[in-house]
This record gives structure tokens, sequence and C-alpha cells, in this order.
């Protein structure tokens, strides 16, 4: 055999080693995510949470996002034309994973707009404006501030209420949460509680279909 | 023409000109090469497994030693048909660059040096366990057993070459 021929038979090997390894790690890790997503799913829709269509609709998509991930801007959009398409079967239930550094901060304004009743208003400024705030990976609360006027909600009663220990309870309850089913990046999404195991926006729709299949 | 004789033993690395010698030949020299060839493709694809499909962050001294280990494999596999014992004077100085980082990793790493004395200021700390998953090996410590054991396989076939 000639040497041109080992070295390419070892590469070949070596390379299809790293392909079958890669295959069967994401099979096992799949197979996690679904034993954890079946035993912690009491836990997936908790009453503090923010959800968004009719309370009727077999379909439950949750999502675990950060305000400040830019992933988390792009899905939301593709997330409202899935519920867009079929607004009676299925509902989103919101939850946060901050991953990023002065995310947190940047929950808790959310959560005290939504006691103004603005809720999907700030959130759709803070996906609009998130190149302003969370540039180079870091949420920067105080460029927050003063974008909020344009939703029209009270600053000062919302800097209050940011205050709230509640909030912050609520912010370490989800994260607790997402580390319980096994949640490291986010958008993190459950659709009936099967877990999205390969991330993409096909495999979303393909996993919401099914369900929208089954349920209906 | 052969080097018998009284003709000079080949100079080190000579032979590659020399087209007498048969290319196909297994010789001890190609498989010692080939050898460190095969570690540092084991070295730079279970790297990336770790990081694209168990998603472990890279930390800032490991990407340190994929600059060290990854040239290895062009500059190790160039070498190698034919056979090249050049290849060995670049790639033992990545070698030996790729030693004392991953050395001073597995220091930090053990908590012989402080923390503190990390250069890791964002991202992902250098001395982050992940030894849950490998039993007793930790990253830096497979990482440094790779690199002693090519810069001592270059060494000795240096060494045999230069005879």
């Amino acid at each position: 055999m000639k040497k041109q021929t080992v070295l390419l038979l070892a590469a070949v090997a070596m390379l299809l080693l790293f392909a079958g390894g890669a295959w069967w790690y994401q099979n096992w890790q799949a197979e996690k995510a679904s034993a954890l997503a079946r035993e912690n799913s009491p836990t997936l829709v908790p009453d503090h949470a923010i959800t968004l269509g009719p309370a009727s609709a077999r379909v439950t998509i949750v999502e675990f996002f950060d305000p400040a991930c830019e992933t988390c801007a792009v899905f939301h959009k593709h997330v409202h034309d899935l519920m867009a398409a079929d607004p009676q079967r299925i509902r989103l239930v919101l939850r946060y994973a901050p991953f990023h550094q002065g995310s947190r901060a940047v929950v808790k304004i959310l959560e005290a707009a939504r006691r103004q009743d603005k809720y999907w208003e700030t959130l759709e400024l803070l996906f609009a404006s998130q190149n302003h705030w969370a540039s180079h990976h870091k949420a920067k609360a105080e460029l927050v501030w003063p974008l909020l006027s344009q939703v029209g909600v009270d600053v000062e009663r919302l800097r209050a209420d940011t205050n709230d220990p509640a909030l912050s309870a609520l912010v370490r309850q989800d994260l607790l949460d997402a580390a319980k089913l096994g949640i490291r990046k986010t958008p993190g999404f459950l659709v009936n509680g099967k877990p999205l195991t390969s991330f993409g926006l096909p495999q979303l729709q393909q996993l919401v279909q099914s369900e929208i299949d089954a349920r209906y | 023409m052969r080097t018998i004789g009284l003709a000079a033993p080949p100079a080190y690395g000579s032979n590659m000109t020399d087209p007498s010698v048969d290319a196909d030949a297994f010789d001890t020299n190609w498989l010692i090469l080939f050898g460190v060839w095969l570690m540092a493709c084991a070295a730079t694809l279970g790297s990336l497994f770790f990081s694209e499909v168990m998603d472990f962050p890279p930390c800032s001294l490991c990407w340190y030693q994929r600059i060290f280990m990854y040239p290895m494999v062009l500059v190790l596999g160039a070498g190698l048909v034919p056979f090249d014992g050049k290849a060995i004077r670049y790639a033992l100085p990545l070698a030996v660059g790729g030693w004392l980082t991953a050395f001073y990793h597995t220091l930090l790493y053990e908590g012989i040096i402080p923390e503190s004395a990390a250069p890791c200021s964002q991202g992902v700390s250098c001395s982050e366990d992940y030894s849950e998953l490998l039993g007793f090996l930790s990253i830096p410590l497979l990482s440094l057993l790779a690199f002693t054991a090519m810069v001592a396989a270059l060494l000795v076939l240096y060494k045999r070459l230069d005879k």
C-alpha cells in the first residue's frame, strides 16, 4: 500500500469516527433532554409566566429566552408568524434564561412593564433596539431606560417596581427551571413538553406541526 | 544511486531528495512521524468535538494550544508524503510552544498557580471544571499528555535522523 493511501485512509477513518461520535452524542443528548422534560413537566408553565394566545389552545410552546440574545430576537418574529398562521391552536409561554451579562436587569424592566400592561410593546422595543443596548454580549440596562418613554410606560413607577424582590425571585426560578431542563443556550423551545433537540426554524415548524396534527 | 560504501551517510532529511530511496517503504522513521501526525489529528478532532459537538466553550488558553496543535496536522501531513525529515524542524517549535502553554494551563487548572494570575479576563475561566465528564483526566491534562508525547517522539526521530 502506498503511503498516500495509508494517510488518506487514516484521515477518512478519523473523520468518520468524529462524525459517528457526533451523531451518537447528539442522539444521546436528545434522549436525555426528552427525559428531563418529562421529569420536569410540572415546572414548565408556572403561574408567573406570561402567555400569549388562547388558554384553550392545545399546543403550548414554551420558550426560554434572553432579551439580549440575537437569535431570540430573530425567533421572536418566527414564533409570531407560526402563531399567526394558526391563532386558535397555539399558545406561547415565555420564560427567562438571561445568560448574558447584565441581562437580568433588563428582564426585570420587562416584568415591571408587564405590571403596566406594556409587556409586549416593551419586548418589541427591546428586540428592535437590541443592537444599541446589548452590544458585545453585554446587556446594559442603563441604555434601555431612556428608550422606555417610547412605549408609554410610567418610568418612575417602573423604576420602583424593578426593585421588587418578587422580580428577582421570578428570574431565579426561571433560571433554576432552565437548569433542570438542561437548557444551556437560548432560545430554548419545548412544544407540549417535547424539547426542540435539533435547533433551527424548520425543525421548530415541524415540531409544532406534528403537535397540531396529534392534538387536533 | 544508493548511498553505500564510502558515500557519506545521508544528511538528516536528505533522503527526501534521493530518488533511489524507495518511496513506498514503511520504515520506522516514517512510522514515528505518522504516529505524531495521528496524535495531532486526534487532538485536533477531539478539541473540535468538545467545542462544536459537546458545546464546551474554549477558554483563551485552550485557543493558544489550538493555535499550536492544528497546524501540525498539515505540517506533519506534508512531511509524510514523501517522507521529509525537515518537517521536524517546523513541527517541533509548534509542539514545544503548545507544551509550554499546556503545562501552564495544567498548573492553573490544578490550582498550583492562583486563578488571579490567569490571563482570561472575559468569557470562560481557564480553570472552569469539566473533569466530571472525563473522570480524572481533565482537558488541560489531556492536552499536556498529547504535547509531551509529540515532543518526545519528534526528539527521538530527530536523533535517529541525525545519526
